[in-house]
């Protein structure tokens, strides 16, 4: 299974869909890094300067980690699905399916690449922030083990996505009326403790809030929900993803006729 | 006994629950043929190769490439197929050289050994000169080419090309033939499908037609042309004829004000025909076949197959 000539296809997969995103840098590279400038000068800066603290922290700092996790989030996804559905689309997905090459490294391919491009936009995002505010790291290690994780899971749904997708339109529903809406609701701009009991408990529903209070953790050291509970949902969902997305490559459903 | 290349007993594919694209189709192709797949549009060929391919899923039968079944070892029967489908499958945004170089990653073969691959190919394909240039920028002559180029990046011992010369201009088409011939005497199987029947008769020795999801016929080149019972000819006269006999059973008919047609039986000679164009005093300035003879082979067993 990790012969060397499966490998080599899944270098090549990697190579390609890298290839992919720097050759379209202005749309896949440079919006995050435009678009979090923006909500640093204006949430951070311009509103955030009459918030004051929340948490013990300006409210700058504590959007940061939030306002990276939207773009790692973002990106993850839409590389995956994008890059995805264009093979489908114009059938150059038929090169892999005439190769042998395993679908585990099909979608390990797929998946690495959409990690690559959440991670590099998380850095760039990251490095923009440091133009606004002063980046304290608690814990390294969650850091980083809660935005690949992360980053993996929304891959893997990206390609979950773009398998079922026919027609472009239904790569953008997801992002648009589900991502989006629960990025903005999962705790990127304010704590859950500001919201009525009610609230409090209806967000605890949104899956998103977890990556964004364990990523929060790794960077402040303080988070609205517990850390265990947040990995424990986020290797589920990767878990449930993979098999699925696995299940479907394999039984050729979207792609073979 | 010699292995074949590709082994194909009583598949069947059905789409859906009731739309039978193949009805039970058994061909077997030898190691080192050249073998053309014809058929009317529809008739199977594309979902035959789909399956053979591993791009369809077959509905039941059994095929197996080099001895091994796509059932049991589909890795080892994929190593040894290359693939040139009738549409363009690459990505439209990448070079020729990545597409290539990507292709050979996907069998196994070592990036630095696919770059050296991909040289070799795309110049003895005539497209070196464009090996950086996104692949939606060349000619569909080109395009082509590079399909061809990508399909052989892992030396495969079977090479199936489904519609290759679609479009593309009668130069390009002939270096093409000459290539897939060159392709062919160094041992590689090839098995062809065309709308082009003077390509499939200049270049296959064996034949297979399908129609309505059946193999309706599978022989070699030669014996199916020696199955014509008349061939017609447009012969270009100095003057038409005012009578049109049959002479020694060639029957003759006028066609425009300068040419006639002549109707030759399998068993009878021309020279009885030319005397008595001498004697009426009509040159005959050229001569040429109506039709190719494999194409009026062609229609009269699919037009049977219909009625």
């Amino acid at each position: 299974m990790f012969d060397r000539q499966s490998l080599t296809a899944l270098q090549s997969i990697f190579i390609k869909e890298v290839t992919r995103y720097f050759r379209i840098w202005v749309q896949t590279l440079l919006p995050p890094a435009i678009t979090m400038s923006l909500y640093f000068v204006i949430f951070g800066q311009l509103i955030g300067s009459r918030v004051g603290q929340m948490d013990g922290v300006s409210y700058m700092e504590y959007i940061t980690p939030g306002i990276i996790m939207m773009s790692v989030i973002t990106n993850s996804y839409s590389n995956v699905v994008s890059s995805f559905f264009s093979a489908k689309f114009q059938r150059s997905i038929e090169e892999m399916l005439v190769a042998p090459v395993p679908t585990l490294y099909i979608l390990l391919g797929y998946v690495l690449g959409g990690v690559s491009r959440g991670l590099l936009t998380g850095i760039i995002v990251t490095i923009v922030a440091s133009q606004f505010v002063d980046i304290q790291v608690y814990s390294w290690g969650i850091l980083f083990f809660v935005v690949f994780l992360t980053s993996m899971m929304f891959a893997t749904g990206g390609l979950v996505n773009a398998i079922f997708a026919k027609k472009f339109d239904d790569i953008s529903i997801v992002p648009t009326f589900i991502l989006t809406p629960l990025t903005y609701l999962g705790g990127v701009f304010y704590s859950i403790q500001l919201l009525p009991e009610f609230w409090q408990n209806v967000s605890m529903a949104n899956p998103i809030l977890y990556m964004v209070n364990a990523f929060r953790f790794g960077f402040l050291g303080f988070s609205d929900i517990n850390i265990t509970t947040a990995l424990i949902l986020i290797s589920a969902f990767i878990v449930s993803l993979f098999s699925l997305a696995y299940y479907l490559l394999n039984k050729g459903i979207g792609i073979r006729s | 006994m010699q292995q074949k290349a590709i082994q194909i007993s009583n598949l069947k594919k059905t789409y859906g629950s009731s739309v039978e694209a193949l009805k039970g189709i058994s061909l077997s192709v030898e190691e080192g043929d050249f073998v053309a797949l014809l058929g009317p549009n529809g008739a199977g060929k594309s979902t035959t190769i789909g399956i053979i391919c591993s791009l369809v899923n077959k509905s039941s039968g059994e095929v197996k490439i080099m001895g091994h079944s796509i059932d049991k070892e589909l890795d080892a029967a994929k190593r040894c197929i290359g693939l040139v489908p009738q549409e363009f499958n690459f990505s439209q945004f990448e070079t020729c050289k990545q597409i290539v170089v990507t292709q050979a990653g996907y069998y196994g073969v070592p990036r630095h050994i696919a770059n050296q691959r991909a040289e070799e190919m795309l110049k003895k394909l005539s497209l070196w000169e464009k090996r950086d240039t996104p692949s939606r920028e060349l000619s569909g002559g080109m395009k082509r080419r590079l399909m061809i180029a990508r399909a052989l990046m892992h030396s495969p011992q079977i090479l199936i090309l489904d519609e290759p010369t679609a479009g593309v201009d009668i130069e390009i088409r002939r270096s093409m033939w000459e290539f897939l011939t060159e392709l062919n005497e160094s041992g590689t199987t090839i098995v062809l499908t065309t709308h082009y029947l003077e390509e499939a008769e200049q270049l296959c020795r064996n034949i297979a037609i399908i129609d309505q999801g059946k193999i309706i016929e599978n022989t070699s080149m030669k014996d199916l042309i020696s199955r014509l019972d008349i061939e017609t000819f447009v012969l270009d006269v100095s003057s038409v004829p005012t009578e049109f006999p049959c002479i020694d059973k060639v029957c003759f008919r006028k066609r425009d004000e300068s040419s006639i047609e002549i109707d030759v039986p399998k068993e009878a000679g021309l020279n009885q025909v030319f005397a008595w164009l001498t004697e009426q005093g009509i040159e005959v300035l050229s001569m040429r076949n109506k039709s190719n003879r494999l194409e009026e082979l062609f229609v009269q067993l699919t037009e049977n197959g219909q009625s």
